[in-house]
């Protein structure tokens, strides 16, 4: 039986994740996801807090959340009685792969989203976590449902 | 009456599972380093190998950014509140180089 963390969530949340990677192309796009812990290893994300790219100087390869951001993240939440498990970003034209300046940047526990972007044209969507020691990201498996089914069993 | 630290959710983990705790200190990083030193698989989450506090760490004394105060020197007080909290960043490797520079 697979330990692998998963992460549930409607194609309605997945498809908005994927056209704001494509609204901001060719820069990267960046928003929290809210949800919350149905075990330690599943989640299930039920909304976005699209987010603004603060990295004005390099927006193509890099996204920045400033603290204050994360803050109204998490009130955001919280109103809904939420709680932000995660981040989603896109790559530009590259694959989605968290990349060392992402792991340098990262924590455990959060679900790490990145949406590839080619063209314009949204790919490829890839889950991670951050392991223990800080050493790895580890896949996170993405489960898309149907909305009507988000929510229902393990 | 103490500091209240406050620890982020994913960092709970390695704090016991508790959300926060309360220490005797005078600035916020004695603060931190009760914190560090009673849950140390928290310090490597928030401390750098050579003990900066990591660039996307963020501490805030009762709201106030401690960066635009005296950072972790900044005093503190009975009752006094201390946030972590991360700014996110990310992105794709640069071409420049090979350690993310950019």
């Amino acid at each position: 039986m697979s330990t692998e963390p998963r992460a549930r969530l409607s194609s309605e949340i997945a498809a908005k994740i994927r056209n704001h990677g494509a609204e901001t192309y060719p820069h990267e796009c960046c928003g929290a996801l809210l949800g919350r812990e149905l075990a330690d290893d599943l989640r299930e994300i039920v909304a976005l807090f699209p987010l603004v790219n603060r990295r004005d100087d390099s927006p193509r390869n890099r996204f920045s959340v400033t603290s204050y951001d994360v803050r109204d993240a998490e009130k955001a939440a919280r109103r809904q009685g939420l709680d932000v498990l995660g981040w989603y970003h896109s790559h530009p034209d590259h694959p989605a792969k968290p990349s060392q300046y992402d792991q340098d940047h990262a924590w455990p526990w959060y679900s790490y989203i990145i949406v590839s972007v080619a063209n314009g044209e949204p790919q490829y969507m890839t889950s991670w976590r951050l392991s223990d020691d800080r050493t790895k990201f580890s896949p996170e498996d993405l489960e898309i449902r149907e909305r009507a089914n988000v929510g229902a069993g393990p | 009456m103490a500091v209240k630290v406050i620890i982020p959710t994913p960092l709970r983990a390695y704090a016991g599972k508790r959300d926060s705790a309360e220490f005797s200190a005078s600035t916020v990083g004695e603060a931190l380093g009760h914190l560090t030193t009673e849950f140390g698989e928290l310090r490597k989450h928030l401390f750098t190998e050579d003990g900066k506090l990591r660039s996307f760490v963020n501490v805030y004394v009762n709201d106030e950014d401690i960066r635009y105060l005296a950072k972790e020197n900044t005093p503190t007080k009975d009752g006094d509140t201390i946030s972590i909290v991360p700014s996110i960043a990310g992105g794709i490797s640069c071409n420049c180089c090979s350690s993310g520079c950019c």
